[in-house]
């Protein structure tokens, strides 16, 4: 692909078609929005298929100084073409969920368009205020989504969104300004290259942990994503849950631990006991909703906990794992929130008692939301699995009780899910109505197999999804290796027992090692 | 070897056509499907085994797939077939196939059956995927995978409630072992830099002497390694403290209990112990846990095995106690033993349950056998069936001939081990062993009388008379009664006959009473001892299977002394005087309710960790998200700014797009003021 500006192009077909769809009528701007978001997914696989592992580490690069050294540069490493290529892959599935809209059906194609190019731009985005435009530009179409084509109570959580979101983005400016003033350019590669002061780093940490931790979102911070996935449209929560989310753990993985890795060293346990309290927290609260969308947004806070803990592990297992974790929770979170969806549309009403029996009269269905239980809970062969396994076995690394406390979300997060899944699928058909509601269409199915696939794929053979970062995540883990934390493990070597523990008959020689209280 | 490609993929192949086809194949194809490849599967699992027996066979992985490198973690998708994996390949494709076999039968009126064998043959795939693991991760991988299976099987009358909760109840109590099993694989990892078993199992002995921290503690690492993992064994195979899920697992078919509840999964964590055998060896302190918990467990839920009504949890009950058998067999050090005992538990423990089904299939699905009596000449095959399995369980035998039911091998053999041994812990176990080899006698022949002896007692049963006024009953119906302690229902038989079970049920029963039969008697030398068939595939203890064979003479009595001794108990109290068991719960009323309420373990932790958990949960979000962060974050701002849905209202009028442009702006005239 010499020379053909695939990341610009991918960029230009949604945001043409955006436009294009202000001006068109509802079913003119639907086709538009679905041949748009297909071109652009064809691009895409393009894209992996001809990313070169183990080449260069910024690909497809772009460059083209607009004025004052401010740059339109595009170019991705392994870690933003996946995250990509999840955004390209949802966007289809999004627009086949949107069927139910009746509402400004031009604008919302186009502002779904929009927030397709603001996606694709955050993370192709090698310009640092190129980046800060894409990041924070990306909360306004949401926002309109969510405030136009939303639920009753809309005003009140698109508001808390942007209030929220607003606040961190204020700091993160002022911090990049700082930064382009002292390292003299706004290239993020040879940013992430930089070595800012030591003392400066621990306030430019901070001012980018607050953007990052709302968007994540990291406990307390959280309590805007419940609201916005109850009041947003299918299709909004599952781009929130997707692909938003990602950008936190994308932030910290692109800035925080690379431009900042003393800083980041250095607070490791903010971010270690904030991830444990969501966890546990989190996994708590979901597991007492009544609402289902409530219930899944309070499980990806949970999720993206783990992401954080893996992030901050510094080390290979934990990094690879945590960016697994946040490609199979795009996936899995946002086909749960499509499995809401579909009986939403059909019955109107998140509240889960309102369900029940639907094994019987939806069988298909039924199936579909087991799968993506089952991924949510970490079943080995799943995505999920993989994710959370290298984020713990990383963390291990790092600190056994941060383990621990984390590692219980297994658990509660079996009970909150499997819970959903007996009052939905199992049990009785109870309520008339949702006992007579239809399995799923043929669009229905269109929109969850391809998900369900990759689920599987990601579980079952990962290494196309390791392959393309492991060489981005080595060059991180080399550059944080000098402020890695040490673990807590200190294995000291003691002398071998000369005899197996149930020897019998022979001579006792006891060779319990002594070489205790080295630390 | 590469038949063995074709006996775990077979399983899994028939598992998700069956399963997608569904209704559409209809449930002739789905059952032909599903059986036949478990046939196969079993018919190419039989000459590994016997290869292994023979001498003939070797120790080889097939390598399937890769699956994960991330740094220095490394595991794939691989086949692992030694002793130790042809075991239980035998035991798992034999009782699978028979099971399948027999849930043609049983499940003949069920109006789901392609969705019940795509789990059974979902769940032996999974299962199968454990025991050839090569690696820690892929255990992981079967071992939460019939995790899955159990909690589908255990909820698939799905319509009822008990079933949904004791399926979830399954899943989560197995989480809380498997939280272990996964530290314990970090732990693995972090020490030896590697999951693959081989490597672990050669690097183990290095480290035994040494130390690390856990959880701000130091202490040596061998130990914290093999606790964590058996943490694990615990979960799945239904130990002490980690058991209560396995009496409420009853909920699901009685074809399940059999394969899954008894013969296979529920042994896992005995073939992991067994598996990382040379690992635990290094271990001392593991060790000791292990024998501990399995001797409390065996003694524990056999006496509540002698309280209960309901014929499946009885033998739920006796499950648990044989597998604490097993564990403290291995705690230690003979491991051989253990197998063994896995082995032909699996064999009389299937039978048992398949019989029991029978019997539930004659009433009616009646399972409360106040309401049975009498059955001997209804249903005789099943009669018979079920004594071969009573005679092996109870380890009836002749010591000096040799010769004796599968049990009388293998039970005979543990208790005469963990008498060897001559640490207290073996002592103790021998004890606890031998308590409760006498309580499983009392329970099993308690069993087999109220059951098969005695007059009819059927009348007040509601299943017996929604049968006889022609009422269908849908097996979901089939359930166990509330506890009733004290309920003296009527003789008679409200004109009732039970019929025997249909010829795919029959088969079944009849080629496990011959494993009942004979399993003991032709596999003892093998698993016992012959260190050439074991070969490196566990820790064989040479020196102690010496000393077993050395131990006093009332050592090798005392499981038959005992065996008689039960025997003759509930001969006396269900046969001889029928009074006496009335009489005792009127005498000690207190320790009977506190056995019968299972020692009040559901109870407790319903107190201790299922409430507090809700209670957290509103807590939490109720006080803290809403009460808390809302209040003073989010909605204090709009307070003070003033009027947020003001500013909200614009939104529909494109104010945004506005704010879009002052911000750009913004933020270029920001920029180039800092780059000029």
């Amino acid at each position: 692909m010499g020379g053909f500006p695939i990341l610009s192009v991918m960029l230009l077909v949604p945001l043409l078609a955006g436009i294009a769809c202000l001006f068109v009528e509802a079913k003119a701007a639907r086709t538009i929005a679905l041949a748009a978001t297909l071109v652009d997914l064809a691009l895409g696989i393009a894209l992996w298929l001809n990313f070169d592992i183990g080449g260069a580490q910024w690909q497809f690069t772009e460059r083209a100084p607009i004025f004052a050294g401010f740059n339109y540069a595009l170019g991705i490493d392994g870690i933003a073409m996946l995250l990509i290529v999840l955004s390209v892959f949802l966007m289809p599935i999004c627009i086949l969920a949107s069927q139910s809209i009746e509402k400004r059906v031009g604008e919302y194609m186009a502002a779904f368009l929009f927030m397709e190019v603001l996606m694709i731009g955050v993370f192709a985005a090698q310009d640092l205020f190129l980046f800060y435009i894409f990041f924070e530009a990306g909360l306004i179409p949401m926002y309109l989504i969510i405030g136009i084509w939303g639920g009753q109570n809309r005003i009140y959580a698109s508001y808390k969104f942007f209030l929220y979101t607003l606040l961190g983005s204020v700091l993160m400016l002022i911090a990049m300004l700082w930064m382009v003033n002292e390292a003299g350019t706004t290239d993020i590669p040879t940013l992430m290259q930089y070595d800012f002061p030591a003392g400066a780093q621990t306030w430019l940490w901070l001012a980018f942990f607050a953007s990052f931790a709302v968007k994540m979102p990291m406990w307390p911070v959280h309590t805007w994503l419940p609201d916005a996935h109850v009041q947003a449209p299918t299709a909004g929560s599952v781009i929130l849950a997707g692909v938003l989310l990602k950008m936190g753990g994308y932030g910290f993985i692109r800035f925080s631990l690379p431009m900042f890795p003393e800083a980041s060293a250095q607070f490791v346990w903010l971010i270690w006991g904030l991830s444990m309290a969501a966890v546990v927290i989190t996994s708590l609260i979901a597991l007492v909703q009544q609402d289902m969308k409530k219930l899944i947004a309070y499980s990806s806070v949970a999720h993206m906990a783990i992401v954080t803990v893996g992030l901050f592990a510094f080390n290979v297992q934990g990094l690879e794992g945590a960016m697994i974790v946040m490609l199979s929770h795009g996936l899995v979170s946002g086909a749960l929130f499509l499995c809401v969806g579909v009986i939403y549309d059909r019955l109107h009403t998140r509240e889960i008692d309102r369900y029940g029996g639907l094994a019987i009269n939806m069988p298909k269905y039924a199936l579909f939301f087991l799968l993506f239980t089952m991924a949510s809970i970490g079943l080995p062969g799943t995505s999920g699995f993989v994710g959370e396994f290298l984020s713990l076995a990383g963390i291990y690394q790092a600190n056994t009780w941060v383990t621990l406390v984390c590692a219980t979300g297994i658990i509660l997060g079996a009970g909150y899910m499997l819970y959903l899944y007996w009052r939905i699928a199992f049990g009785v058909q109870k309520n008339a109505d949702a006992a007579a509601m239809p399995d799923l269409s043929l669009r229905e199915w269109l929109m969850l197999a391809p998900i369900a696939a990759a689920v599987l794929w990601m579980g079952v053979y990962p290494e196309s999804f390791l392959a393309p970062m492991r060489q981005d995540i080595a060059a991180l883990d080399a550059r944080l290796s000098r402020a890695a934390p040490e673990g807590d493990a200190h294995l000291v070597a003691g002398t071998p027992r000369a005899e197996a523990a149930n020897a019998v008959g022979g001579t006792h020689s006891v060779g319990h090692g002594e070489a205790e209280g080295a630390h | 070897m590469q038949s063995i490609l074709l006996i775990v993929f077979l399983p899994l192949l028939a598992a998700i056509v069956v399963g997608l086809g569904n209704r559409a194949l209809g449930n002739t194809v789905a059952k032909s499907l599903t059986t036949g490849a478990l046939f196969v599967s079993c018919a190419l699992s039989w000459p590994i085994f016997l290869g292994f027996i023979g001498g003939t066979a070797e120790a080889q992985v097939v390598p399937v797939l890769q699956w994960v490198q991330s740094g220095a973690l490394s595991f794939d998708w691989a086949l692992r077939v030694d002793t130790l994996t042809a075991v239980m390949l035998v035991v798992i494709t034999s009782v699978s196939a028979l099971v399948h076999l027999y849930s043609w039968g049983y499940m003949d009126e069920d109006p789901d059956q392609p969705r019940f064998f795509a789990y059974l043959s979902l769940f032996t795939f999974a299962m199968l995927m454990l025991v050839t693991a090569d690696n820690l991760v892929q255990m992981f991988f079967g071992w939460e995978g019939v995790g899955l299976a159990s909690y589908l099987l255990i909820g698939f009358w799905f319509k009822k409630p008990s079933a949904n909760k004791a399926a979830i109840k399954a899943f989560v109590v197995n989480r809380v072992g498997d939280l272990g099993f996964m530290l314990g694989i970090f732990g693995t990892f972090l020490v030896f830099q590697t999951t693959s078993i081989p490597e672990i199992l050669a690097a183990a002995p290095g480290m035994s002497g040494s130390s690390i921290g856990f959880l701000g503690m130091r202490l040596q690492t061998m130990d914290v390694l093999c606790i964590l993992l058996f943490i694990g064994a615990m979960g799945k195979s239904a130990q002490l403290g980690l058991h209560t899920w396995l009496p409420d697992a009853m909920e699901g078919p009685t074809p399940v209990s059999a394969l899954i509840h008894a013969a296979t999964m529920v042994t896992a964590g005995v073939f992991m112990v067994c598996r990382l055998s040379p690992m635990f060896e290094t271990a001392p302190v593991a060790l000791g846990m292990v024998t501990f918990i399995g001797a409390a467990t065996c003694f524990f839920a056999a006496t509540i095995g002698t309280t209960q009504w309901d014929i499946k949890r009885v033998i739920a009950y006796s499950t648990c106690s044989q597998l604490g058998y097993m564990f403290f067999a291995a705690g230690v050090g003979a491991y051989g033993a253990a197998m063994f005992h896995l082995f032909t538990h699996a064999f009389f423990k299937a039978l048992l349950f398949l019989g029991a089904g029978s019997v539930i299939h004659a009433m009616h699905h009646e399972q409360d056998m106040r309401y049975y009596g009498a059955l001997r000449k209804h249903i005789p095959f099943t009669f018979w069936a079920m004594m071969a399995g009573t005679l092996a369980i109870t380890g009836v035998g002749v010591y000096w001939l040799h010769a004796g039911f599968a049990g009388f091998h293998s039970k005979d053999a543990i208790l005469e081990v963990a008498f060897a041994r001559g640490t207290s812990l073996g002592t103790f176990a021998f004890w606890m062993g031998a308590i409760a080899a006498l309580l499983t006698s009392f329970y099993s022949w308690r069993l087999m009388f109220l059951t098969f002896w005695g007059k009819p007692r059927w009348a007040d049963s509601e299943h017996i008379q929604h049968a006889v006024h022609g009422q269908h009953e849908n097996p979901d119906e089939e359930h166990g009664h509330a506890a009733a302690p004290d309920l003296h229902p009527h003789e008679g038989t409200a004109g009732y006959h039970p019929h025997e079970s249909p010829l795919t049920m029959l088969v079944p029963l009849g080629l496990l009473t011959l494993g009942a039969v004979l399993a003991g008697w032709v596999f003892s030398h093998a698993f016992l001892d012959d260190p050439a068939f074991w070969g490196d595939s566990i820790f064989y203890n040479e020196a102690l299977v010496h000393q077993m064979h050395a131990v006093p003479l009332w050592v090798k009595l005392t499981a038959t002394i005992v065996m008689l001794l039960g025997l003759f108990g509930a001969w006396l109290a269900y046969i001889r005087d029928t009074s006496i068991p009335g009489k005792f719960v009127e005498q000690f009323s207190l320790v009977h309710n506190f056995v019968y309420r299972k020692w009040y373990f559901d109870e407790l932790y319903d107190l201790i960790f299922v409430r507090p958990a809700f209670w957290l949960g509103r807590q939490f979000w109720k006080r803290g998200d809403v009460g808390l962060i809302d209040r003073f974050g989010p909605d204090g701002a709009a307070w003070v700014v003033a009027k947020g849905s003001v500013a909200a209202k614009k939104v529909q009028s494109g104010y945004l797009y506005s704010y879009a442009l002052v911000m750009l702006l913004g933020l270029v005239a920001a920029v180039t003021w800092v780059l000029m």
